[in-house]
C-alpha cells in the first residue's frame, strides 16, 4: 500500500521565482530563505518520494471569478505552467499521476467533499516555485497531483474544513493499492498582506505560534474563523490553510525534522517546515 | 427572520467577498486578461479602448488611469488580479505596498524588515 512519508510546508511568493531566475540564492537578502531548504532537499534525497500531492492556491492563472471552485483536484497526465503577467520564466511541464488523482477524487467525493476535477489545469507560481525549491534546476523525477484551495473569493473554506480535507487525502493515500511513497506539500503564507492601507502587515508572534502548534496540536489553528485569520495573519496570510491541509494528511505520529522562519521575502514572512509521518 | 450580523471590520482591509466580487467583475476580468502578452500590448497601445472593451465602470476607469491601487480596491479590484496590471508597469509588490501606505519604497521596505526584529 502507498504511504505518506511526510509533509513539507513553504511560502511561495513570486519574488522567489525572480530570485531563482537571477541566481540570487546566495545574495544576503535571499540567503536566509534559500539556505533553509538544504536539509529538506537532503531528506528528499534519502526518502525519495515517488509522488508529491501539492496543496496550493491559484492566483488567477487557471481559475477566474467566472468559475471558482472551493476545492479542485488535478487529474491530468501533465500540468503546464504559463505566463502570469509579470515575466517569470515559464517552467517545463510537470508530470502527473492520474491513478493517484482518481484515488483522491473517488475518496474525497465518497467523504462528502464536493470537489471540482480538472483534466486540464495550468499551475501557477504557488505550485511551481515550491517544486523548484525542493528539486532545483527542474531536475525533478517526482510525479505530481495538484490540489487547489480557493483563497481568492470569500467565503473561503474554514481552517477546520481544510484540515479535514487533508485528513481525507491522507486516508485516500493510505488506501491506495500501490507501492508508492507520497510526500504532501502545502504552499503559501505565512503572514502577509498585499492590499489595502494595512499592506505590509506581518505578525511574527502569530506565525511562530502557528508553526509551534502545527505538528502536535494542529486543531489549535482551526479555532479561528477565516476573518480571524485575516486579522491575525493578513489577507494573504490566510494561505496558511494549505499548511493545515498538508498537516491533516499526516495520520501517524508527527515529528518536526526541520523548520525555518525568516522576515521578509518581498512583503512576506517566509516559513518552511518538514514534518515526518511515523 | 433577520439573520443580519454586524459586519466585521478589520482596519485597512477589504475582504474580497461577494459584494466586492460583484462590483469588481469587469475590472478583475480585464486584469485576468493580462496573463496574455498580446493583451498587455493591446492595453499599452490604447488604454481607453481596452478598458472600454471590458466595460469598466467610470470609477474603475478613473482608478486605473490614476494608477491608484486603493481606488481600484474600492472599485472591487482583487489583489491577485491587480498584480497583473501592476506587472505591466514593472511595479513589484513593494511599489504597490508603498503606494497604498503613503510611504516611499525604502520606508516600506524598512517597515517589513522591522517586522522581523
Amino acid at each position: 500500500m502507498a504511504r505518506i512519508v511526510g509533509a513539507i510546508t513553504t511560502s511561495h511568493v513570486p519574488a522567489i521565482g525572480r530570485a531563482i531566475a537571477r541566481s540570487l540564492q546566495q545574495d544576503p537578502y535571499w540567503k536566509p530563505f534559500f539556505d533553509g531548504f538544504i536539509p529538506v532537499r537532503k531528506w528528499l534525497k534519502q526518502v525519495k518520494p515517488d509522488v508529491a500531492i501539492v496543496l496550493y492556491n491559484d492566483h488567477g492563472l487557471n481559475f477566474f471569478l467566472d468559475k471558482m471552485p472551493t476545492f479542485a483536484v488535478g487529474a491530468a497526465a501533465q500540468y503546464h505552467n504559463a505566463d502570469e503577467g509579470w515575466g517569470l520564466p515559464t517552467l517545463a511541464p510537470f508530470t502527473g499521476d492520474q491513478d493517484l488523482s482518481w484515488q483522491l477524487i473517488e475518496t474525497l467525493v465518497d467523504e462528502e467533499f464536493d470537489i471540482t476535477t480538472c483534466q486540464e489545469m495550468l499551475v501557477d507560481h504557488a505550485f511551481t516555485l515550491p517544486i523548484e525549491l525542493l528539486w532545483p534546476g527542474q531536475q525533478r523525477h517526482v510525479r505530481t497531483v495538484p490540489v487547489c484551495i480557493n483563497t481568492v473569493q470569500f467565503p473561503l473554506p474554514s481552517a477546520a474544513r481544510c484540515f479535514k480535507l487533508g485528513q481525507a487525502i491522507g486516508r485516500a493515500v493510505e488506501a491506495w493499492d500501490a507501492d508508492e511513497r507520497v510526500v504532501v506539500i502545502g504552499t503559501g503564507g505565512l503572514s502577509h498582506q498585499l492590499d489595502g492601507k494595512r499592506a505590509g502587515f506581518i505578525n511574527k508572534e502569530f506565525d511562530l505560534m502557528f508553526m509551534d502548534k502545527l505538528p502536535t496540536d494542529p486543531l489549535w489553528a482551526t479555532r479561528y474563523s477565516i476573518l480571524d485569520l485575516v486579522e491575525l495573519a493578513g489577507t494573504q496570510g490566510v494561505e496558511l490553510l494549505m499548511w493545515l491541509a498538508a498537516r491533516g494528511a499526516l495520520l501517524g505520529e508527527v515529528s518536526t525534522l526541520h523548520s525555518n522562519y525568516h522576515i521578509p521575502i518581498s512583503n512576506t514572512a517566509s516559513g518552511l517546515m518538514l514534518m515526518e509521518n511515523a | 427572520m433577520n439573520t443580519a450580523r454586524p459586519k466585521r471590520e478589520i482596519p485597512g482591509t477589504v475582504p474580497f467577498d461577494g459584494k466586492q466580487a460583484r462590483k469588481g467583475y469587469a475590472l478583475n476580468k480585464m486584469c485576468y486578461s493580462f496573463n496574455s502578452a498580446a493583451n498587455r500590448a493591446a492595453f499599452l497601445n490604447d488604454e481607453d479602448a481596452y478598458t472600454a472593451s471590458y466595460g469598466l465602470t467610470p470609477e474603475q476607469c478613473e482608478a486605473v488611469r490614476a494608477r491608484d491601487v486603493l481606488r481600484m480596491i474600492a472599485a472591487g479590484g482583487n489583489a491577485y488580479y491587480l498584480a497583473k496590471l501592476a506587472g505591466i508597469f514593472g511595479l513589484d509588490m513593494q511599489d504597490i505596498g508603498a503606494q497604498q501606505t503613503g510611504m516611499t519604497k525604502a520606508e516600506f521596505q524598512a517597515k517589513l524588515v522591522a517586522a522581523g526584529e
